[in-house]
């Protein structure tokens, strides 16, 4: 063992290196692999077509998520019922036959434990800390919120860990994100993370490695960790990790997947062992006062369009960068928007809670306690909660949350990636606004011409109710709706 | 894969910064189990404007794009480089890409050329009215009018691409290597090698 000091990422790294080249490249082994079905049928073709099998079956999970439709999935005797696009169907079934054919583990769409790949590999045990995880997916980054170094790769690389359990990859940089500080009343994960895109920027963190430090980490939540490195790569990092900690114990332990008896212990022993040491160092940082960030919302078509709830939409001119002009400018015709128009004054018509970045159980607690006792706003036409995965959705309703959100209007769904990428029924009409708890505003992302508002799962609730963009903070402390529900009931 | 060595004609000057991969390729067009076809659904957002770039009858075929910074950045999607091939474009030239589309692009044969902005604003000046020439083994743009612009290139990924390697089938010729790394980690990190094997 080296005795320099060596950040979270290069302790990961250093434990997976299978060969070293001269050209700065090194061959990396990877622990888990998750697979969905819109970027592995290629994979999985091409490995027949060459002769080639899986090395390691049982290093890899499977279960579809993108295409399911969040309806109900069985009739009531039981039966699945038939997915209407042919093509989904298609797709489906492609990695339901693929699955046991190449000996890996399938995770069947009607099965309880179904969900996002990104929700389910936590919750399974399945991803753990100081792990190398991958997954045809960019949003594979949320698993960094337990400490394993996890990143999202294409189709090539689905195939190339399916055949040889390993990726060639370069070192990437380190970048330290430091937050200092404490979170104000009622501010999130999720406008932290929306906060720091905005600082870093769109490519601010392309080749690097983020980890993210401070006192916030380390009193967030497993969950609200997988939310800001779920978020990384919007930042241009592909990775993003938080070290893991008694919260990361405690979370993972009796988890399927998860080491038991004494393994656990000593799983436990080299988990704590990952910690950045003291006089580490990160090729860049980043420091951020916890104390300045508000309820974040996104006005464009860029994650790195954010502002805080209170501001105006902003004017092309307010950037220096004449390319950054332009974009904005076409952001905001396509986001029907004027400069100066206050974002509160926004009205919406769709509200989307779910996907990777916020369907955990919390996020679902989140949105409740601001839905509980209010009803959806005249205008909003389409309100849905998607939880994250099946065991998700349990946990919810037995809290009762399913009925705080179907009292309020919402429509409650099966666990699936919805409405966050417009590949299944769930899209937001052309020219048609949505507060949404996903990952990416983007033109189209959620349907042609659809216009995204990213958010926290307790914004997105307070736009339902509201029927615009809305201070959650205000909402609760000026309506006396919640406790007069609270006093029928009891 | 067939060897890439150098890449001549017309140049398509696009010129967006930040360009996602949602936007290359829109996710309905991802419903698919091969490869091929995805030209259609390229840049299907940015065609519906008549005017766009891409349906302009000069740069029909064009093998090569010229784009702003960050480019196929969001979505690990292979799609968009299956989309760009379709396309018939086998080189991109911007300022910067994204990780994970760069990665993409070289597995499936299509140069990443990174050049200063002044180099590319010079480039897409040439690309109204001339070819464009990316020649890898050199490591050089050059245009009928004296212009050479030199790029790097990752020395593995250049080698992969002169050579047309297969990727795959290197990695495999290493099995012992990967062999003994799984030896070592059963010893030192049980847990990790397990899986879905659940613990008895």
């Amino acid at each position: 063992m080296s005795s320099t000091p060596r950040t979270l990422y290069e302790k990961i790294w250093d434990a997976h290196v299978v060969d070293k080249r001269d050209d700065g490249t090194a061959l990396i082994y990877i622990d888990r692999h998750l697979v969905h079905e819109v970027t592995s049928p290629q994979a999985f073709e091409a490995l027949r077509g060459n002769g080639r099998t899986v090395r390691r079956p049982d290093l890899t999970l499977a279960v579809p998520d993108h295409n399911v439709p969040t309806t109900r999935r069985t009739d009531t005797a039981g039966n699945r019922l038939p997915i209407a696009d042919p093509q989904s169907a298609q797709q489906l079934a492609a990695l339901e036959r693929n699955a046991p054919e190449f000996g890996i583990r399938y995770i069947d769409a009607v099965a309880p434990e179904q969900g996002i790949v990104h929700v389910v590999g936590p919750e399974q045990g399945f991803s753990l800390p100081g792990a190398t995880i991958v997954c045809g997916d960019s949003h594979t980054a949320a698993h960094g919120g337990i400490g394993a170094l996890a990143f999202g790769i294409g189709t090539s690389e689905v195939e190339h860990v399916l055949a040889t359990q390993t990726l060639l990859l370069k070192r990437s940089k380190g970048m330290e994100v430091r937050v200092e500080g404490n979170l104000g009343p009622g501010i999130t994960p999720k406008d932290l993370i929306l906060h720091i895109i905005g600082v870093i920027g769109t490519a601010g963190g392309t080749g690097h490695v983020i980890e993210y430090r401070g006192r916030v980490f380390e009193e967030m939540s497993v969950e609200g960790r997988l939310t800001v490195c779920n978020m990384s790569i919007e930042a241009g990092a592909r990775a993003g990790l938080v070290a893991p900690d008694e919260t990361t114990f405690n979370y993972l332990k009796g988890r399927p997947y998860a080491p038991q008896g004494e393994e656990w212990d000593q799983a436990v022993a080299w988990w704590r062992s990952l910690a950045t040491d003291n006089g580490a160092r990160f090729d860049s940082s980043v420091v951020i006062d916890a104390s300045e960030i508000e309820p974040t919302v996104t006005w464009g078509t860029s994650p790195e369009d954010v502002v805080p709830i209170g501001a105006s939409v902003p004017s092309p001119e307010s950037f220096s960068d004449p390319s950054k002009q332009v974009a904005a400018a076409k952001s905001l015709q396509y986001m029907g928007l004027t400069p100066g128009q206050r974002m509160q004054d926004i009205a919406i018509e769709n509200v989307f809670i779910g996907s990777c970045t916020n369907s955990r159980i919390e996020d679902l607690r989140a949105a409740a306690r601001v839905l509980e006792g209010r009803r959806k706003a005249k205008g909003v036409r389409w309100a849905i909660a998607v939880p994250g995965s099946g065991l998700v959705k349990l946990q919810a309703e037995a809290e009762g949350l399913d009925r705080i959100f179907t009292d309020a209007g919402f429509e409650w769904r099966e666990p699936g990636c919805s409405a966050c990428l417009a590949m299944n029924p769930d899209k937001v009409p052309a020219g048609e606004r949505c507060a949404s708890t996903s990952n990416r505003n983007f033109v189209g992302r959620q349907g042609p011409g659809a216009r995204t508002h990213l958010m926290s799962p307790a914004m997105a609730a307070a736009a339902a109710v509201t029927g615009r963009l809305t201070d959650v903070r205000e909402l609760s402390a000026t309506s006396p709706l919640r406790e007069s529900a609270r006093a029928t009931k009891a | 894969m067939d060897p890439v060595r150098r890449i001549e004609g017309r140049a398509i000057p696009f010129g967006d910064k930040n360009v996602d991969t949602d936007v290359i390729i829109p996710a309905h067009w991802l419903k698919t189990v091969t490869r091929d076809g995805l030209g259609r659904g390229a840049f299907e957002t940015v065609r519906q404007d008549p005017d766009n770039v891409f349906d302009q009858p000069e740069f029909s075929g064009a093998p090569i794009l010229i784009a702003g910074d960050n480019f196929g950045c969001g979505s690990s999607r292979e799609h968009a480089a299956w989309a760009l091939l379709d396309l018939g474009i086998t080189a991109v030239i911007a300022p910067s890409f994204s990780d994970i589309f760069s990665g993409n692009a070289f597995k499936n044969g299509i140069l990443t050329v990174a050049l200063p902005q002044e180099q590319i604003d010079r480039l897409t000046e040439v690309a109204a009215t001339d070819p464009i020439t990316i020649d890898l083994e050199s490591q050089t743009v050059t245009t009928p009018f004296q212009d050479r612009f030199t790029f790097e290139t990752d020395p593995f990924r250049r080698r992969c691409l002169l050579e047309g390697l297969d990727e795959i089938g290197l990695t495999l010729q290493q099995d012992e290597a990967i062999t003994n790394y799984e030896i070592r980690q059963q010893g030192m990190t049980p847990w990790l090698a397990r899986g879905t094997e659940k613990a008895a």
